[in-house]
């Protein structure tokens, strides 16, 4: 009895550790995947060959050898997901990471600054959420034109009041807890306390926006791009793969579905390392 | 011990909140090395007068008068940065709420530290040695282990210790302790007693401890004030007030004090009448309401007069208190 407890003890700790590092792994390969893109992919993402469209994962034509299908110009959809690797995860990351870090350190401010500071920074996130998307991106493409910095900075112009607001409400509970007082009233600036006391006690919630927001960042890539907003065809990003697979869904499902693939389980990965990270800087819990 | 200057001096301090003057008039004396106990029912005051010495009070609260004093220096003149560099270091404070005190996130070691580096800018290592020894000296067994723990990992007592450790970290000239065995356990809360008894010994601290048990005030004050709506009612040594207290509030007050040959654990409550919100006491003395020898002399303000060495009472009828049963 007490073996078989411990047995299964020792399973289920195996299977959490092995599924802490499984999606590091992944994720490494995705990166990878992206930073060594010329040498990995099999082919030029861009080379069309109009005698081999839409054919199955495995065909063979011409010089091509479509392991993942080829899409409705030819091309090699395996070698258009590794180099889409390099638009998605770049604009993914850099706007998670910069909309995260303005939106904290506003909602932060509002949070512990209060006053005409909290007044002004919440009504700008009001005004800001209320700006739809769309009209943003249509608005900045008309002004800087297409690029992918654009996109990241579109995104971050419309992604970061969600941090603010997350960051805003846990602060002002924090702040209000005796052992932050007792910092601030001892004359500890307040990007000290801001650092040491508020930032790890909220950094939690944070985490769990921002592996939410991971995902759809590579979605409104496509959709920015689908505007003519970001990188324009024939480059590829998992999002317009995406997109203009959707329409062949019905005759040739591998171009929409293999990226869409790679994207679940980049998001999942990312979940899974942010339940991780939430839990490390947790002592409560490891 | 009375040395020629006392440590902590409020003179005739006056907090209003919505025009209600809820503090009124409060004057306290500390010197080094004496435990002052500042008593009362509960929302006497007792909270905000501890807060104002170091103008820690909450926003809707004004300090409307009266001048506080810390070893010669007038703490309600000093700008908010030198009043910073005061707190914690000079003066140090234990608040009410000893748990949500700690940091959850941050090592124990780290919160005892926290004053010393923002107040002498000491390096980790000096730092953390200085810790441990402050923690072994509040009777912190394995204070390296301690040290390294988080607040969840160590029981209420333990944490109530670091919280004085770290209070006691810069070796403050006044302590200021809000009900600082109010949560705790009886065994735990007479070793924190034991420890701020050995540390106004030993260190010369001053210490202002509020309460509102008078069982506390017996066994670790050497003074006390005793306040009702905002009024210092009595105050002076310990003994002199246990023993022929001239204010009818505390006569009442040592009633509920259980003793072993007596009726079971009185409550306070079990003083008639109930205290009246802020700012709804009668004019003249406040306790008028609720005291068996009020007359219409009660109607003026009763100032507070010497009716022994060092003992004060505001009463129109301080000699007759002792008739009271
Ligand atoms: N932040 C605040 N806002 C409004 N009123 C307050 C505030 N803090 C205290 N008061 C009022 O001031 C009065 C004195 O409060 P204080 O906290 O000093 O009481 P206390 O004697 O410490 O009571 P306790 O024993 O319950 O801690 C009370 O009537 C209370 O209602
Ligand atoms: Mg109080």
């Amino acid at each position: 009895m007490s073996g078989l407890v411990a047995q299964r003890i020792t399973f289920s700790q195996a299977l959490v550790k092995t599924s802490r590092w499984w999606p590091v792994a992944l994720i490494a390969m995705f990166v990878a995947a992206a930073i060594f893109a010329p040498l990995i992919a099999p082919y030029d993402p861009n080379a069309q060959n109009l005698v081999g469209r839409l054919k199955p994962p495995g065909t063979v034509s011409r010089t091509f050898h479509y392991w993942l299908g080829s899409d409705e110009l030819g091309r090699d959809v395996l070698s258009r997901i590794i180099y889409g690797a390099r638009i998605s995860l770049t604009v993914a990351f850099a706007s998670v990471i910069l909309s995260g870090a303005v939106g904290v350190c506003l909602g932060m401010m509002a949070g512990y600054r209060r006053g005409w500071v909290e007044m002004v920074i919440m009504r700008v996130v009001d005004v800001f959420l209320s700006i739809p998307a769309i009209l943003l991106a249509i608005i900045t493409v008309a002004v800087l034109g297409p690029s992918l910095l654009n996109v990241i900075l579109v995104l971050v112009l419309t992604r970061w009041p969600r941090y603010a607001r997350v960051a805003y409400g846990q602060t002002l509970a924090v702040a209000n807890m005796p052992y932050v007082r007792l910092s601030a009233f001892m004359g500890a600036s307040a990007t000290r306390v801001l650092l040491r006391h508020v930032l790890p006690n909220i950094i939690g919630a944070i985490t769990v926006v921002a592996t939410l927001e991971f995902g759809l960042m590579v979605l409104f890539e496509a959709g920015l791009s689908f505007l003519g907003l970001g990188v324009q065809p024939p480059t590829a990003s998992w999002g317009a793969i995406l997109s203009v697979g959707r329409n062949y869904l019905a005759n040739a499902w591998w171009i929409a579905t293999l990226p869409g693939a790679c994207l679940f389980l980049l998001v999942l990965a990312i979940n899974l390392i942010g339940d991780f990270v939430r839990d490390y800087l947790d002592p409560r819990i490891h | 011990m009375n040395a020629a200057e006392p440590v902590l001096a409020m003179r005739d301090v006056a907090i209003e909140i919505g025009g209600a003057r809820v503090v009124d008039g409060v004057s306290i004396t500390a010197s080094a090395g004496r435990i002052v106990a500042l008593v009362g029912e509960s929302g006497c005051g007792k909270s905000l007068t501890a807060l104002s010495i170091l103008r820690l009070l909450p926003k809707a609260a004004r300090f409307t008068g009266g001048t506080v004093e810390l070893g010669g220096r007038v703490l309600s003149a000093m700008s908010e940065e030198q009043l910073a560099g005061v707190r914690g270091d000079e003066v140090a404070i234990i608040f009410q709420e000893p748990i949500a005190s700690l940091n959850p996130l941050m090592r124990a070691g780290e919160q005892v530290e926290e004053a010393l580096r923002l107040h002498r800018g000491l390096g980790s290592a000096e730092a953390r040695r200085e810790a441990i020894a402050m923690m072994t000296r509040v009777g912190i067994s394995d204070a390296e282990r301690r040290a390294e723990q988080y607040p969840f990992e160590l029981s209420g007592g333990m944490c109530q210790r670091i919280m004085i450790a770290a209070a006691l970290i810069c070796r403050p000239k006044l302590l200021i302790a809000d009900e600082p065995t109010t949560a705790l356990d009886v065994t735990i809360q007479a070793q924190i007693l034991d420890l701020m008894r050995d540390l106004r010994q030993s260190a010369g601290t001053a210490i202002l401890v509020i309460t509102h048990d008078m069982g506390v005030v017996a066994d670790l004050a050497d003074d006390v004030c005793i306040m009702y709506g905002g009024r210092i009612v009595e105050s002076g040594p310990v003994d002199a007030i246990f023993e022929e207290p001239r204010h009818p509030y505390t006569k009442l007050l040592l009633a509920t004090i259980p003793k072993l040959d007596g009726p079971r654990k009185v409550d306070l409550k079990t003083i008639a009448g109930v205290v009246p919100a802020a700012g709804t006491w009668p004019d003249g003395c406040r306790f008028r309401n609720r005291c068996p020898l009020a007359d219409e002399a009660c109607a003026t303000v009763p100032p507070l007069v010497e009716v022994g060495p060092d003992h004060d009472t505001a009463c129109w009828h301080s000699t007759r208190v002792a008739e009271l049963a």
